[in-house]
């Protein structure tokens, strides 16, 4: 049913790949993805799968590729990064709105500047608004049984929207952890083939993928797309149970973790949950009700499920790992808050910008958070801006090292 | 054996430090223990000081932070100890490995007063006599697993030979070496304090 062995969040995309075998994948080399169509094509020209791998000049191209591929019936993947994927940002729209099922691995790094190659949200947060379901993951195998899920959400009738399934750079990318992997029969008939009712090539039927829409039909379009992300909430859980029948593996929208009963919470996405429940138990046996919310769908959003999860907390930190530059805080700050008011919530809450461009973060800083948290929760701390976590200059000292 | 052992690498790109740090974590992941082996990235040459790190565990591994208090370090290149801090963190009921083919007294001067467990092993030699080439990364292997006693060294040499013998499937005669390399740097690593 299963074996255990260890690779790296890289490897476990590809072994994701190998076993969903895709018609084609176009892709562009940048770190930290790089392995990703490295492992694909070894893949190919070993003869283990026979995706059509086409090695285009840009990540614009790969991405207007995978239009042209699942516009005319393919099943198209691609994987990229940071600027590989701003690169692609006009096409990003086309893919959604035309509402095309392609599915990328996109390895989360900051985007420029300083120049840096490390993990960042900025990429994949500010496609927010794209169109795009965005996963994430906390580690490789999240990231491996994402994937394995996320052609049957792209797919799926009420659906029809491209999928991104998100991994930390270089923490969980190029991290080599324990895993375990599915067989490829069961994996097989859960993914099924893609058989689209509608495709450029399909016989006696003409249609036209993104054409020019005038003012009167214009804005129907975006209202159908945005009814089609709101129906995808419905099928993600679907697809997860589906999924949690063969493998046990429990997926939701979020994970709660030691959240019902937690005074103290820390909202947060991506690899530092990982670090973030090690700082819960420890905490625990101190006797400090911590918990945790760990996102896992991004978009949709699941403010309601995420307002009602936390509203019974006297205080929530919500991490963000991109800067947004609004002033304010960040995409998720924004966000969570929003559905706190909507629940009603009484809970003080602080936005706290973590980890740019790969800034390690320690147990011991997740601590000091929730110890900032309990002071928030007292009135005896008060951020009128929201704090960066371990920054060397020692601004917002209440957060530094 | 510790419930969790932390390791740190210290080497130059291109002397396989990332590498002896992902091997340990796989031959570690073969003798049943949960494993992380991860590099620490950055503008990365040939030449340039370069960071891995292993956590090895009985326990599920769940943070991702890098490791500040190693229990272990080891360091692949000698010229590494005027520029970079080797033992910053590193504990005192812990050890530190170092290739060198300088004396102890040459070496311990430069540990900035680390009061713990000080091995060295002429990593240059052993892979020279047993690979002909400079590979110093499996001889650092061995002795690390020695002496940080994360697995027993029967298992170790077992399932180094079991992946061995499948990565160098085409070319056996490296396979020797490689095993003979493991087997005298054993040997040879020294506790000097």
């Amino acid at each position: 049913m299963s074996t255990r062995t260890r690779m790296s969040g890289n490897e476990a995309v590809a072994h994701a790949i190998k076993q969903i075998n895709p018609d084609v994948m176009p892709a562009f080399p940048i770190t930290p993805s790089t392995e990703i169509p490295q492992f694909v094509a070894t893949m190919i020209a070993n003869g283990e799968i026979d995706t059509e791998f086409i090695p285009v000049e840009s990540e614009h191209s790969a991405m207007s590729a995978a239009i042209g591929a699942s516009a005319a019936g393919a099943r198209a993947i691609t994987a990229t990064s940071s600027c590989g994927m701003a690169l692609m940002w006009e096409v990003l729209y086309v893919a959604a709105s035309s509402r095309l099922p392609i599915v990328m691995a996109l390895v989360n790094r900051g985007l420029t500047g300083p120049l840096n190659i490390n993990a960042e949200h900025s990429d994949s947060m500010g496609a927010r608004d794209s169109g795009w379901i965005q996963i994430y993951a906390e580690n490789n195998q999240e990231v491996y049984d994402n994937f394995l899920q996320a052609h049957r959400i792209a797919e799926h009738q009420d659906v029809h929207l491209p999928v991104m399934i998100c991994q930390d750079g270089f923490i969980t990318s190029h991290a080599v952890q324990n895993i375990t992997l599915w067989d490829d029969e069961p994996i097989r008939r859960f993914v099924g083939e893609y058989e689209p009712e509608h495709y450029l090539l399909k016989e006696n039927e003409t249609m036209a993928v993104g054409p020019y829409a005038v003012a009167p039909y214009c804005m129907e379009a975006k209202k159908a797309q945005a009814e089609a992300m709101k129906r995808a909430r419905k099928v993600i859980l679907d697809v997860a149970e589906e999924f949690e029948q063969i493998t046990g593996q429990h997926y939701g929208f979020f994970e709660g973790y030691r959240l019902e009963d937690a005074e103290y919470a820390v909202v947060a996405i991506g690899s530092v949950c990982g670090t973030v429940k090690d700082a819960v138990d420890a905490l625990r046996e101190r006797g400090v009700k911590a918990g945790l919310l760990k996102i896992r769908v991004f978009r949709p959003f699941p403010g309601q499920e995420i307002g009602e999860a936390l509203k019974h907390c006297r205080a929530i930190a919500i991490m963000d790992r991109s800067e947004s530059y609004s002033s304010q805080g960040g995409p998720l700050g924004a966000e969570v808050t929003a559905a706190l008011y909507r629940a009603k919530a009484a809970a003080e809450t602080v936005n706290i910008m973590y980890g740019l461009s790969g800034r390690d973060v320690r147990v011991e800083d997740m601590e000091q958070v929730y110890e900032q948290l309990r002071k928030l929760a007292d009135g005896q701390v008060s951020f009128a801006e929201y704090p960066y976590l371990g920054l060397r200059d020692g601004t917002n000292d209440c957060l530094s090292r | 054996m510790r419930h969790l052992t932390e390791i740190r690498w210290h080497g130059r790109g291109g002397q396989g430090a990332k590498t002896a740090a992902l091997l340990l974590a796989d031959v570690a992941f073969q003798a049943g223990k949960q494993v992380q082996g991860f590099p620490e990235y950055g503008p990365e040459r040939m030449g340039a000081p370069i960071t891995a790190y292993d956590r090895i565990s009985d326990r599920e591994i769940r943070v991702h932070s890098n490791i500040y208090e190693p229990d272990f370090v080891a360091v692949v290149d000698d010229t590494l100890l005027h520029t970079v801090d080797v033992t910053a963190g590193l504990k005192e009921d812990g050890a530190i490995l170092i290739n060198t083919v300088k004396p102890a007294e040459e070496i311990l001067p430069l540990l900035k007063g680390y009061a713990g467990k000080v091995y060295l092993l002429d990593a240059g030699k052993v892979c020279m006599a047993t690979l002909g080439k400079y590979f110093p990364n499996t001889p650092m292997l061995a002795a690390m697993v020695k002496i940080s006693d994360v697995m027993e060294i029967d298992v170790f040499l077992r399932e180094m030979e079991t992946s061995l013998r499948h990565k160098f499937a085409r070319k056996p005669e490296v396979l020797d070496g490689n095993l003979k390399a493991l087997r005298l740097a054993l040997e040879e690593v020294k506790e000097c304090r």
